[in-house]
């Protein structure tokens, strides 16, 4: 077989892995036995997790261990699939998702997404970003809406690329341009938490790349979370890293930590290739 | 792992010679292309035989005898008193009228020096439409200070000598026919020749009004097609919201559950339902319980409404269904409302097959003749243009296909042409609607 894997506990990505302070910041989001269920199907198992404030969290696992479901479960995205039911407590700030009085939408312009396939609105570009804060009151008229419009362009790194075509229609950008449109739309509501769900698989390297850097940048504003099946990328970008397996949250800690020295078996299996 | 006892790829045979397999596959392709091409053809045939039906029988109804004739509107018979007053006027009746185009016509005959049998102006009769004389009497009216002076007027020929221009009147045809005789025809080619009969574009087919059994040279549709207007008015009106909500709140809010699935399966049902049965419905609750007036073109919109409601949710529930879900979750996503992000982005994006679905349903509703009959739109009704528009929805009217429906089953064979000619029409405006439609979706639609 394969000789290559059988390489032990040694570090085995060459990512740079960055040392952060994590533990400096306060806790953004917290997760207590949070179940899901899709149906008759268990998918998520008493995951708990707390997520820090500007640091990216990245989420690892394999296909179909309910990373992704567990993303959308701290946006409740998943409210608009019928059969989901979640269980168990989800807080921001202290508040908890799920409380009744909470109306998803005020949670939504609180906690952004980004999405998998690039989903620019079938609109202009300025259109694009402008209609977050628009339906959210957030500008008093056309002049601060186009200032938001450029900061939120800027934000995420596409202003110089698309200033002169702000009116052509977003979909007709490279893929890689129009996720960080969606990018740039995302954080244009001012989120507190943007969680990114695979940004970069339908993404070329270059496209990647850029797309890490601006993650990177997010994160002195923002609390990141984002789901990632490249390894590499989530030793590249994140300071934390839960490894998700079979629904269960396997093992939770600082990425170095994960990546070279993890506790589970089963973290080491995966990072090592085994399983997956 | 590789397998050891493996001894390379290939049978040796060539690339160029086909094998056994591979022929009979061809032959199956190509058996399947002449299948597809002659069902195309055929279709295509039938296509081609049913247009040419239609418009070689229909064409006629366009074209009508006329006889250009000047006529001495005579102080003595119209207006006794010699004082112009419009209600004396009135109180001759087209009967008074009738002898002055037959003198005018039989002077006409004797300026040309036509060699006729006939003697006297009476016998003119049989060449001219009972219409002629309230053609006159109405012009009269409209001008009572002309009266004593003598003025042109193309009147309509009678349906026989208008067939007989058309070929469908011969000798032998007419020779029990009590309303003209063989001496009428040998008068018609000779005042041909003259040019005071001749054939012209009748445009009191498209935009005139029902007439009598034996007066097939007046009828026209344009009344019966101000009825199928303001009927797809009450459907347009009706349906599209109705069924839009519907569509959408079954497709983006609804739960799903064994209720909604139970509506479901009833909206395909009743979208199979056949439109006879509507009409009895409209009958028991729009007439004879809720009490609205027969034969009125509200009545008839409303059942047609209920006949195009299914089509328009099932086609609406389609195009919402055909909307990517990730233009939902990017609305979602950035805090959109349920409600916001159906309505900013996933109702624009799906309006052009929701366009195309109402203006199928409409065509279909235009084309439909079955619950008319029950409701009382058919008959000898669209004699008369409503007065208003309140009028044009609740006074009897008939529509288009009932019209047709009409002239085709009434006994002059005049009429058999106007069917026809009738159903180009009736093409024509379904015609007209596919085209919009294309158009519609055409400058909606976005690409991504």
């Amino acid at each position: 077989m394969d000789a290559k894997l059988d390489k032990g506990t040694e570090p085995m990505y060459d990512a740079p892995l960055r040392k952060t302070d994590v533990e400096a910041n306060a806790t953004k989001i917290a997760a207590k036995d949070v179940q899901v269920y899709y149906g008759d199907t268990h998918a998520i198992k008493d995951v708990s997790v707390d997520i820090l404030d500007k640091t990216v969290t990245a989420f690892i696992g394999p296909s179909g261990c309910g990373k992704s479901t567990f993303l959308r479960c701290l946006n409740r995205m998943n409210d608009t699939i019928d059969v989901c039911r979640v269980e168990g407590l989800i807080q921001l700030d202290g508040e908890d998702i799920y409380d009744k009085r909470v109306d998803p939408v005020q949670l939504r312009a609180k906690v952004g997404m980004v999405f998998q396939k690039p989903n620019p609105f079938p609109k202009s570009i300025y259109d694009n970003v402008a209609y977050g804060p628009k339906i959210h009151g957030l500008a008093k008229n056309k002049a601060d809406l186009d200032e938001i419009v450029e900061k939120a362009l800027r934000r995420g790194a596409i202003w110089d690329e698309v200033k002169d075509r702000l009116d052509k229609p977003g979909t007709g950008l490279s893929g890689g341009q129009q996720q960080r449109l969606c990018i740039a739309r995302a954080v244009a509501t001012e989120p507190e938490v943007l969680l990114m769900d695979e940004p970069c698989s339908a993404l070329d390297p270059i496209a990647t790349a850029q797309v890490e850097e601006l993650i990177d940048e997010l994160r002195s504003q923002y609390s990141v979370v984002i789901v990632t099946h490249s390894m590499q990328q989530a030793a590249r970008v994140s300071q934390k890293t839960a490894f998700f397996h079979l629904g269960n949250l396997v093992e939770y800690g600082e990425t170095s930590q994960i990546f070279t020295n993890p506790v589970d078996p089963r973290t080491e299996s995966y990072i090592t290739g085994r399983i997956g | 792992m590789t397998d050891a006892t493996y001894q390379g790829g290939g049978n040796g045979s060539s690339l160029v010679a086909s094998d056994a397999r591979t022929k009979r596959r061809n032959a199956s392709e190509a058996r399947f292309r002449i299948y597809g091409l002659a069902a195309i053809g055929a279709g295509i045939f039938f296509l081609v035989v049913l247009l040419t039906a239609i418009v070689s029988n229909g064409i006629g109804a366009f074209q009508q005898t006329f006889i250009e004739v000047p006529v001495y509107l005579d102080p003595a018979k119209l207006d006794k008193q010699g004082n112009r007053n419009v209600d004396d006027i009135k109180k001759v009746s087209t009967f008074g009228y009738t002898p002055l185009i037959q003198a005018a016509l039989w002077q006409q005959v004797q300026n040309e020096g036509i060699a006729t049998d006939y003697t006297k102006a009476g016998d003119m009769k049989a060449l001219i439409s009972a219409s002629a004389a309230a053609q006159v009497r109405d012009w009269v009216i409209a001008h009572p200070d002309r009266i004593g002076d003598t003025v042109d007027f193309k009147i309509l020929a009678a349906s026989r000598v208008d067939g007989y221009l058309k070929d469908r009147v011969s000798r032998e045809s007419i020779a029990e026919d009590k309303n003209i005789d063989a001496g009428h025809l040998d008068l018609t080619d000779a005042l041909r020749e003259a040019g005071i009969v001749h054939k012209g574009f009748n445009t009191d087919f498209i935009f005139g009004s029902d007439a009598s059994e034996s007066r097939a040279e007046q009828a026209g549709l344009g009344v019966s097609m101000l009825g199928s207007l303001f009927m797809m008015l009450v459907v347009l009106l009706l349906a599209l919201p109705i069924g839009v909500a519907a569509s959408i709140y079954l497709e983006e809010f609804a739960a799903k559950n064994w209720f909604t699935d139970f509506i479901e399966v009833n909206i395909s049902n009743l979208a199979a339902v056949p439109s006879i049965v509507f009409g009895i419905l409209g009958l028991a609750v729009f007439i004879q319980f809720a009490h609205l007036p027969q034969s009125a073109p509200l009545v008839g919109g409303l059942v047609l409404t209920l006949m195009t409601l299914p089509t328009i949710i099932i086609s609406t529930r389609a195009s919402l269904k055909a909307v990517p879900p990730s233009i939902r979750d990017a609305a979602l996503g950035v805090g959109a409302s349920k409600m916001q992000a159906t309505f900013h982005h996933v109702l624009p994006l799906a309006m052009p097959g929701i366009l195309t679905g109402t203006i199928i349903g409409l065509a279909q509703a235009l084309g439909e003749t079955a619950p008319l009959l029950l409701i009382g739109m058919v008959g000898y009704i669209a004699t008369n243009y409503p007065d208003g528009v309140v009028a044009g929805f609740m006074s009897p009217n008939s529509a288009m296909p009932a019209q047709i429906y009409e002239w085709a089953k009434r006994a002059d064979p005049a009429y058999y042409e106007r069917a026809w000619g009738g159903i180009i029409i009736l093409l024509v405006f379904l015609l007209a609607m596919n085209v919009i439609a294309i158009i519609l979706r055409r400058k909606f639609e976005r690409r991504w």
